[in-house]
Order: C-alpha cells, then structure tokens, then sequence
C-alpha cells in the first residue's frame, strides 16, 4: 500500500478540516452516555438481552435528515478483522474495550467519522462528535441534536432526580464528557505548566498528557476534559471547560510571542534541527519523535517553517503508534524495527509534504 | 521498569493524572494499557475505576465497628430486584445492572454520588424530550391533585370536580402517548 492511500484511511476525514484556534486547540471531542430503558445494562445483560438492545436501537434508528451527520453506517464489531479493530481503536472511533470484551456490539460512523456511536460499550449507547479545534459550544449542539434525534426513537433511561442513568456512577446526571486537545510547547518547555495544571484540577477538570511519559506529555499534546457529571447543566459544563482552555490558550500564545521576541534565534535553531531530525533520522524513538514534531508544529504555527501542513503533528502522532506501524508493515515488529519503520514513515511523510507544496528543505 | 499492572512485561507507557490536584502516576506495558483503554480521545476511565472503588468502600457503613456485623448482613442482603445485582457487587465493581439499580440502592447512593461529583447529588441538566414530557405532566398531575384535595377540604365540590376532570384528560393523554 502507498504511504498516502495508508494515510487516508488512517486519518479520519474530519481531522483534515480546519478549525477555530486550531493553532493551539487540535481537536474537540463531546460524549454522551444514554442507556435505553427496560434493557439491562451491558455489563449485566445476557448474549439474549444485548442482542435484543442491538436489534431495539437499530430497527428503530432511520437515516438522520440533519445534514450536519448524514449518512449513518452500522457496523458490527464481530464481523471485523484484528486489524480493521485496531484501526478503529486507534482513530478513537471505538474504546478498546469495545473491540475486544463486548458482545453484540457495533459502531455507528458518518461518512467523515466525525459522529459515532458506540452500541453496548459499557453503556447501551455512547455518542461521540469529534470536531477539528475548539468547538465546544457548536459541538454540543450537534451531539445534543444528536441525542435528541435519537431519543424520539429509543426510550431513554432517565430518572428525574438523577438525570440519564449510565452504568458506572461517574457519568451519571448529564452522561456529558467534553474534551479539548491542546498543543501547549511553549507553556512546556517554559514550565508554567506545572504551576497552571494543579490550579486546572482544583476546578473539576482533569488533564492528562497524551500518549503520556512521566509527568512530560509526548508531543507536548494534552487532554482536558470535565471530571464531573452531576449537577451541574451542560451549559454549565461548557461554559467552565470552554473558560480555562481559553485562558491557556491566550497564555500559550502570549509565551510563543515572548519567545519569538527575546529568543527568537534560539527558537529557529530548535525549530529548523528538530525538521532536519525528523526529515533525515533512520532510527527514532517515539519519544524523540514526539518532541520533534511538537517543534516542527510550533515552527509551522510560528510561520518559522513553510510549505508543511500544521495537521502534521497530529496525523503523525497517531500514525508513529505500534500499532499503526504494524498495520503499515503488516507484520509483528520489535522494538528496534518499530524505531526504524517509525523513522522511515516521518521521513516519507514529509517528503509528500515537499512533493505537494514544494516547500523548503531543511 | 516493570508494568505495574500485570508486574511481568516492560512497563513503556508512563501516564500522569491529575485528579482534584492530586498526580497520580502509572507506568503500564502496551498492552495493560490498551486494556485500561486510556487512549485519547476513546474512553475515560482507567483509574477512574480504581479511584471508584476506593471511594465507595469510604461508605461509613461498610468496615466501621459499632454494629457491624448487623450492617453487613443487611448489605449481603441488599440486591436489585429487576436486574438481580446485590449492592456488595455494585461497591466491587462500580457498575449498575440496570436503570432500577438507582432505586434499588438508593438509600445508599448519595453520600457516593456526592464524593464523586464535588458535593453535587441531583441532576439539573437537560431533561429529554418525550421522557421529560411524560414528567412534566406528571408534576402538573400532582400539582392538580393536591388543588383538588385543598376544594374537597373546602367543600367546593364542583371546582373539585372540574380539577378531576382535567386531572383525567391529562392522564388519558398521556396514556395514549405512552401507547405509540
Ligand atoms: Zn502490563
Ligand atoms: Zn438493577
């Protein structure tokens, strides 16, 4: 397979849009736990009754009319291959869980994979929009559409007192977990970070480093999302989110601009040797990786780097995984041959870049 | 170093969380990983589980002294009616059976609820459509009925009779949209 046909069906449609403050906010994600009432919940329910959910939501859901979903397509999870699981598990469509535990399970994806659903995950249904940067008011209002929609189908378990009723206690009330994923180099490597995150969790909110190492995030890519479910509005929920990614976001260009102007050279060099690193390595270890294009990224942003395409940090990202790399090789790969392979795809990948826009070489 | 789950492969993986300002580190192998499903933006719950359990063994209910065994006992006993789960199994694994499991284990929800959601124990988000609808006149049903009580208390038999009347329509409404 050619590098650029792996890559379009590795990389979900979706994430080659741009979006608002896309510079530092990758991706917005919404989630919406529902459970179909007079069902067991999955954990609790027989082959029988989740066959029965299955069959329940999937006779009853028609196409959507909204244009902003379109076309849905159900698929289930048993008739797939080990390979097109991980694929999926990987572009986040599905949770691992999903692909290896549940039975009578399915996705439900639009065309550009940027809606899907999961059918009995840990709850009957989890409905996921995924947005290319920071969409958190617009993105709830798909999903709550969404959900809408589908609860004038499906009878929803839902309890005055306690809002929609899910499997585990922690998404209980709202079943709302919105998260952003940020770029943050330069509150990184300035480490303000670590003042500024405990100050974030004191809210309610949790932050994780993606693809974590240590206390560092590779990639400098972090994850925010709301910690709590219950009693507060979704509005509520946004609102908070939406408030504290805007602070890091002014923060995190407020730190860029600061660098450009009193370490501007020092900033050119990193930028233009972690290009040359990943444009010319032959062994690389994810974490190097990481880093590397994190600064690639920044350079790209900062418009020290022109010709590449900013999406390449995240794209990569998901693309240098084991897992991908494996499906790439189709083949088993040791740690020392992952290295390699992880080298050589970086260095193909950016010389499509080069190819497309004839931009400058390192 | 070794993965902290299974203690056998390398651990390659290396999370920090941060939950209410405390960090929380894990260092887990490629595959304990992927079982935890901590992957971005996919599920959200490795150690959230763990967290879970910890906290709902915090019941004060469970494991105090006075009158412990008697507690207990009741706990042993304490199961939802619909789905079968007993509530010993719900504290084990932090997972409800069913929708009823909320008014099986009612009486002993909020203090966990509370502990996992910042001191919130009742929800006032959004409330769907149809399901909402059927609450609406719900409240509006029990809301006439307690008017009704107040005119037979007074003796103003005819205003309650007018009340029972739309008390009825509302009902039959709702019965008929119950029967779609
Ligand atoms: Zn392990
Ligand atoms: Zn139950």
């Amino acid at each position: 397979m050619s590098l650029e046909k792996f890559i379009s069906e590795a990389i979900s449609p979706w994430m080659k849009e741009t979006g608002p403050d896309d510079d530092i906010v990758m991706s917005t994600r919404i989630r919406l736990a529902r459970n179909v009432e007079e069902f067991p919940f999955p954990f609790k329910s027989s082959e029988d009754a989740s066959k029965a959910l299955y069959k329940h939501v999937h006779e009853r859901l028609p196409q959507p009319s909204d244009e902003r979903i379109g076309k849905l397509t159900w698929i289930p999870i048993d008739g797939l291959s080990e390979i097109e699981k991980t694929v999926l598990v990987e572009k986040h469509l599905t949770s691992p869980q999903l692909a290896e535990e549940s039975t009578q399970a399915a996705v439900v994806l639009n065309n550009d994979e940027s809606v899907s659903m999961m059918v009995n995950e840990e709850d009957h249904l989890r409905i996921q929009c995924l947005f290319s940067g920071f969409q958190l008011g617009p993105g709830y209002k798909v999903a709550s559409d969404l959900d809408d929609w589908i609860e004038s189908y499906v009878d929803y378990a839902f309890d005055e007192k306690k809002g929609y009723l899910t499997s585990c206690p922690t998404n209980v009330g709202t079943g709302l977990r919105a998260s952003v994923m940020m770029h943050l180099p330069a509150l990184t490597t300035t480490k303000q970070l670590n003042r500024i995150l405990p100050a974030i969790s004191q809210l309610g909110l949790v932050v994780r480093g993606i693809y974590g190492e240590g206390s560092e995030a590779r990639g400098d890519l972090f994850q925010i999302s709301n910690q709590m479910t219950l009693g507060k509005s979704e509005e509520d929920i946004i609102e908070e989110l939406r408030g504290v990614v805007l602070q890091l976001i002014e923060r995190e260009r407020m730190t860029r601009k600061n660098l450009q102007e009193h370490n501007q050279l020092q900033l050119v060099d990193q930028v233009h040797r972690s290009y040359g690193i990943l444009a010319n390595s032959r062994i690389i270890e994810s974490k190097e990786a990481g880093r590397h294009l994190s600064n690639l990224r920044l350079g790209i942003d900062l418009d020290l780097i022109q010709g590449i395409q900013g999406n390449i940090l995240n794209e990569l990202m998901i693309l240098i995984q084991p897992a991908f790399l494996q499906q790439f090789a189709k083949q088993q790969l040791s740690p020392e041959e992952r290295d390699e392979r992880r080298a050589t795809l970086i260095r193909e990948r950016l010389k499509l870049e080069n190819l497309n826009d004839g931009g400058d070489r390192p | 170093m070794r993965c902290q789950e299974c203690d056998h492969r390398k651990a390659t993986l290396h999370f920090t969380k941060i939950v209410n300002g405390k960090k929380n580190e894990m260092h887990l192998c490629e595959m304990c990983a992927k079982e935890k499903g901590d992957d971005l933006p996919g599920s959200n719950s490795y150690s959230i589980h763990d967290l879970l359990s910890g906290l709902l063994n915090l019941d004060p209910s469970i494991g105090t002294n006075v009158g412990y065994s008697q507690r207990a006992n009741q706990e042993e006993a304490l199961r939802c009616q619909k789905c079968g789960l007993y509530y010993k199994d719900f504290v084990k694994n932090s997972r409800f059976g069913c929708s009823h499991c909320y008014k099986a284990f009612s009486a002993k929800l909020d203090p966990i609820l509370k502990r996992v959601h910042g001191g919130n124990h009742t929800h006032t988000g959004k409330i769907p459509e149809r399901a909402g609808g059927r609450l609406k006149v719900q409240r509006e049903v029990a809301k006439l009925k307690a008017e009704m009580q107040e005119h037979i208390h007074n003796e103003e038999f005819e205003r309650a009779a007018e009340v029972r009347d739309r008390i009825r329509n509302l009902e039959d409404a709702q019965g008929k949209e119950g029967d779609e």
